[in-house]
């Protein structure tokens, strides 16, 4: 019950996207009528050309003609209607698959950074990508064959009614028992459907994990029992696989054979009615005709109830996604017009998760133009205390504020351009290096980039690269290592020309001589201006102005290295650990 | 499509069998106009109500006959089709499996993914719909021409132009789309590619405020995919009303014909002309299906293409022998020699040029160079994940080349750079290296690792979940939790792939005291960028842009080997490095 609510309300919500296309859906139906309408009433036309078939020499020419001339017209119509209202049906189906991307796509910028972070991308992507596709399909598929479908049941009904109501009614008797079957086995259809779209779901987790890592298998020697665990899957897919497209495929012959019964069932009487002379030839013939249409749409139906359902778990797949929550919206009753780079931090608390708090009662206060760097064993919160000041995650408590003012009270946009950074992760997106390196100034100059580029020690290998900085940087950045990833990122935050500089981990996966050079880039670049700095060598921040050791989300200890040296502390311990006796 | 009928030959009593019911069911399909013409034109015109019953009750039968035929046929063909398809994944897995790592680099391992599950289920889908469907409809067409040649001989000539036309409509649509179908499929890559860009580089966006550029790219893309569909749908919307329009053409003409013959007296009747127009609706209903086969297996030959596509691709580095092969285990032998080796991948320059040195039983030894220099190169030519491309690498006194995978692999124990683990508990995933592992072997190595003191606070200890790429811990766990799973073998050589940069200072001294204490006959070999890891290294090989700079010990090295010094000095100053 619960099940099939939820399947109507998909139902329901996928329809109020169709609204804007009213107007051709409205056509479309329009052209559905016409041309079904049509298609049944040449029947009656070609019994009645035939009625005046009679025998040798008692042919009505002149009327068979006239009526031929009828079917004629009736078939352009028929054609007409027909591409228009499957053209117009694809067109009310294609925009709305391109509406859906679309918002499902900018839900991704606008739902809280912790989605994506707790979401699998993979299966996001394919919500974009194949649920999406799979919504259009049913939409097509229910338009076209259930619109169409009704209107042939209805037609035909009348048409039948109009011409003998005695063996209409014997079709109507029989209507239930196409319906029973039809219904029975689209519920049979729909649980192993359900069971083999899981098992699919596993497969292709599975394959992802093991080929995706083929390396690491490899390195192992795993691959025997990767297949053999593989094969558990697969072969269980087989089962349930088989099952589900032998029930599906039931649908089918068995509509079938109600429609031959009804057939038979039709001819017979109507044959009965003919020899007791209440009934022509003629009208025999378009009897028939019609009983063969009147089920057709019921075989069909059928056949496309495996896309109708799917189409209806996807769409709940994709408003799942749409029915997110967004982001607290941006608060601008203020605005920074001029960074000064003030930064202060007062008593902040935040947790990723409510039982286990990680940054506790934090405070902070940065004056303009220092360095901070911020050290500490894996997972005591140099990252996240990044993502507050950039308000990809909000404090549980406390406030964070810039020049004096409290970051909630500006949009996103204006705090963040305030801030230019470079993360562990070198993002790079599939587009020429001259665009990626103008991705956060779109105004910069050539000649400016390429001073960027320098600074960053780029340019000689993106000169030696195939393009120079035309060469496009391919899907999975293939044709980068991780190193040059970074130094691109690097540049690219140089041409931005922030007030305050972050740099989390941004010189991981370059080697040490290379980073000097960069840091040096750094240091000429950040003159006068504020910057936090993340880093696991602690060679690279000895000159900063102030070092926070940070452990368990706290703020342990903080000083120049000279001070924190002579404290003996926590990061004495770290620093010299560099150099224990092994 | 046609090189992977091999797979059909499994199921060769399902696809002659199958179609076979398939085709009798039509056969039957067929008679069902001419019982009809038969109760019309002899039940009928006599008033012989007793055949008319009697050729009521044969329609019923012939019904009853076509059900039974159609379930087996269909149960075949689920039967054929998705034992194709499990075997077709099956084989895929396998082959990825051989293939080596070169070969992965040229595929890529998210193509060699959406083969194996949505181009397969394309294969598997197709199998089915031929064996079901695409016998039927020539059976169907050809068949309603012949029963038209024995109802009249001329007018069937009407029958065979329809037909014609009817191809070559089809063909005429179906060449103009295909190649638009293919341009979707790029589109929808396209949108693909950008939904990924934006969930991995979310940060980015949003430090950059590009949302607003985002969205123009993906309504770009998403608009041009739309139009394209659209365009495309305005060519496949004529399929069904162009073979309407020439079907209900040919009844006109066999009415008007069929009119003439009935007036000239020359032996047909009216019931003919009913046939006729019968077997004229079954060519037009069979033709609408066959233009949505057409669709579908298109479709699938272009994943058949993608498939064959891997099945062609050979592993460039293959095993020799399966047995196990005799090594000299003695002190004189070195474990690792690497002699005069070269290396490019395809076509570039030299990765690797003229490396030879030699490795100890035991010794723990420092590969140290800048980004890009070859290191990583240099240690996955030791389990064969490429091979040299000139000079030989051994092992145990005996060329990789000689070994079987297995011996050579299964006694090497590797931490990749990446830090990935499996989906399944901790337990599992310390078994990779050795399947018989004991809880106290994988403690052990927990403890070496340093990830005993975290696992063991967790609730469940060993027996704790692991997601997906172990993404429930964090990066510094991950990488421990790898060491670990690469000691728990008790490997005879260890190789940590810059395994150390995840974790802090402290956390990376204590682990190397402990392997150092643990592993006394373990040959370990770690790559690094940290000089400090391996300042006390029994040997330490430099790298530099593909050579080898340097081999020796910390403090000859300092003193001698230019690389060696200013790296160690862009990290250390001149007292801490002498240290």
């Amino acid at each position: 019950m619960k099940n099939s609510a939820k399947k109507s309300s998909s139902v329901k919500k996928v329809l109020k996207k169709i609204k804007p296309y009213s107007f051709y859906l409205i056509m479309a139906l329009v052209s559905a009528i016409i041309s079904v309408s049509l298609t049944l009433y040449i029947p009656v036309l070609t019994g009645n050309a035939i009625d005046n078939i009679i025998d040798k020499g008692n042919v009505d020419f002149a009327s068979v003609l006239q009526i031929l001339a009828y079917i004629g017209v009736g078939i352009g119509g028929v054609a007409l209607f027909q591409w228009i209202m499957t053209y117009f049906t694809n067109i009310v189906s294609y925009r709305t698959v391109r509406d859906l991307r679309r918002e499902v796509f900018e839900k991704f910028n606008t739902v809280p950074l912790s989605y994506i972070d707790t979401n699998s991308h993979g299966d996001l992507i394919s919500r974009v990508i194949n649920d999406v596709d799979a919504v259009g399909d049913g939409l097509t598929q229910m338009f076209l064959q259930l619109f169409s479908g009704i209107v042939t049941i209805v037609g035909t009904l009348v048409f039948m009614l109009t011409i003998n109501w005695k063996i209409a009614l014997v079709v109507v008797v029989l209507t239930p028992l196409s319906l029973f079957v039809a219904a029975f086995i689209g519920k049979m259809i729909h649980n192993r459907f359900t069971r083999q779209q899981a098992l699919n779901g596993e497969i292709s987790s599975y394959v992802e994990e093991h080929i995706g890592n083929q390396r690491i298998v490899k390195a192992f020697s795993y691959e025997d029992r990767a297949f053999e665990e593989f094969e558990k899957y697969n072969d269980e897919l087989l089962e349930v696989g088989f099952k589900a497209q032998f029930a599906g495929a039931l649908a089918n012959p068995s509509t079938r054979f109600v429609n031959a019964l009804v057939y038979a069932a039709v001819g017979i009487m109507g044959a009965l009615f003919a020899v007791a002379g209440t009934l022509s030839v003629g009208q025999l013939s378009c009897f028939l005709t019609y009983a063969n249409q009147y089920t057709k749409p019921f075989n069909e139906v059928t056949g496309v109830l495996t896309q109708l359902q799917t189409g209806i778990a996807a769409a709940g797949r994709v408003f799942e996604v749409l029915e997110a929550d967004n982001e607290i919206p941006d608060n601008s009753t203020k605005e920074i017009e001029h960074c000064e780079g003030n930064v202060k931090i007062e008593n902040v608390n935040f947790s990723y998760t409510k039982e286990k708090p990680l940054i506790t009662n934090f405070s902070l206060d940065v004056k303009s133009g220092s360095h901070i760097a911020i050290v500490g064993p894996t997972g005591c919160g140099k990252t996240t205390f990044i993502n507050l000041l950039m308000r990809f995650y909000d404090t549980d408590s406390g406030k964070i504020s810039i020049d004096g003012v409290d970051i909630m009270d500006i949009t996103r946009d204006n705090l963040r351009k305030c801030y230019g950074m470079v993360l562990q992760d070198s993002w790079l997106f599939n587009g020429t290096i001259m665009e990626n390196l103008r991705y956060g100034n779109e105004n910069a100059t050539e000649e400016e980039v390429i001073a960027a580029a320098k600074a960053a020690y780029a340019h000689s290998f993106i000169r030696r690269m195939s393009d120079g900085y035309n060469t496009v940087i391919s899907e999975d950045g293939g044709n980068l290592s991780q190193g040059q990833k970074q130094l691109l990122c690097i540049a690219r935050a140089m041409l931005t020309n922030p007030s305050i500089l972050i740099l989390d981990e941004a010189t991981s996966s370059i080697d040490t001589l290379t980073e000097i050079r960069v840091q040096k880039a750094f240091a000429k670049m950040m003159k006068g201006k504020t910057s936090f700095v993340v880093a696991h060598r602690l060679s690279t921040i000895k000159e900063s102005d102030v070092i926070l050791v940070m452990k368990d989300g706290n703020i342990i200890e903080q000083g120049t290295h000279e001070e924190l040296l002579v404290k003996g502390g926590f990061y004495n311990k770290l620093y010299n650990s560099q150099f224990a006796k092994q | 499509m046609i090189k992977l009928r091999r797979y059909l030959a499994y199921y060769k009593k399902e696809c002659i069998i199958g179609p076979l019911c398939k085709l009798f069911e039509a056969i039957l399909e067929l008679l069902v106009p001419l019982v009809m013409a038969g109760i019309i034109d002899n039940g009928v015109r006599n008033g012989d109500t007793a055949y008319i019953w009697r050729m009521g009750g044969l329609l019923v039968i012939l019904a009853a006959v076509g059900l039974c035929s159609a379930l087996v046929c269909q149960y075949l063909a689920s039967k054929a089709s998705q034992g194709v398809g499990t075997r077709l994944r099956r084989d895929l897995f396998l082959h990825i499996n051989k293939l080596s790592h070169a070969e992965l680099d040229k595929l890529g391992t998210p193509s060699l993914i959406t083969r194996i599950t949505y181009d397969t289920n394309q294969v598997q889908q197709s199998v089915a719909m031929a064996i079901r469907l695409l016998t039927r409809a020539p059976f169907i067409v050809i068949g309603s021409m012949v029963m038209a040649m024995t109802i009249n001989l001329k007018m069937s000539i009407i029958f065979f132009i329809a037909a014609i036309l009817i191809a070559v409509t089809l063909y005429l649509i179906m060449t103009k789309s295909i190649p638009i179908f293919e341009k979707m499929q790029k589109k929808l890559d396209r949108i693909s590619l950008i939904c990924r860009e934006n969930l991995s580089g979310n940060r980015v966006i949003r430090a950059f405020s590009k949302q607003k550029n985002e969205k123009k790219r993906i309504d770009n893309s998403t608009e041009d995919l739309a139009k394209t569909s659209i365009r495309v749908s305005i060519l496949s919307a004529l399929l069904s009303p162009v073979t309407y329009i020439i079907t209900n053409v040919a009844i006109i003409l066999i009415i008007w014909f069929g009119a003439q013959n009935v007036n000239a007296g020359n032996g047909m009747l009216s019931g003919d002309i009913i046939a006729l127009v019968n077997y004229m609706t079954q060519i037009l209903l069979a033709m609408i299906v066959v233009a949505n086969l057409v669709v579908l297996l298109t479709k699938a030959s272009a994943s058949a293409a993608r498939l064959n596509e891997v099945f062609e691709t050979q592993p460039s580095v293959c095993e020799n022998t399966t047995e196990n092969i005799e090594i000299s285990e003695s002190e004189s032998t070195p474990k690792i020699e690497f002699d005069n080796v070269n290396f490019t991948y395809g076509t570039g320059d030299d990765e690797l040029e003229d490396i030879s040195f030699k490795i100890k039983r035991g010794q723990t030894v420092g590969l140290i160079g800048g980004t890009g220099c070859g290191k990583s190169t240099l240690v996955n030519l030791i389990p064969r994940f490429y091979d040299a491309t000139q000079g030989t690498v051994s092992v145990d006194g005996r060329n990789v080349k000689d070994y079987p995978f297995l011996q050579l692999r299964s006694q090497i124990g590797i931490v990749p750079q990446q830090s990935i683990l499996f989906k399944g508990t901790i337990r599992d995933n310390m078994k990779w290296q050795n399947k018989d592992a004991t809880d106290e072997d994988i403690i052990n190595a927990l403890k070496i690792a340093q990830a005993y003191e975290f696992v063991s606070k967790l609730e469940k200890g060993l027996d704790s979940f692991v997601e997906q790429g172990g993404k429930n811990f964090s990066g510094g766990q991950r990488q421990r939790l790898c060491i670990a799973r690469a000691l728990t073998g008790s490997p005879k050589l260890l190789i940590l792939d810059d395994s150390f940069s995840a974790l802090d200072f402290a956390t990376d001294a204590a682990l190397r005291k402990a392997l150092r204490e643990n592993t006394k006959d373990m040959t370990v070999i770690i790559v690094t960028q940290r000089c400090s890891t391996i300042k006390n290294a029994d040997l330490i090989l430099v790298l530099d842009d593909g050579r080898l700079v340097g081999k020796g010990q910390h403090d000859e090295l300092f003193e001698n080997c230019e690389t060696y010094r200013e790296i160690c000095l862009s990290q250390l100053n001149e007292e801490e490095a002498k240290r």
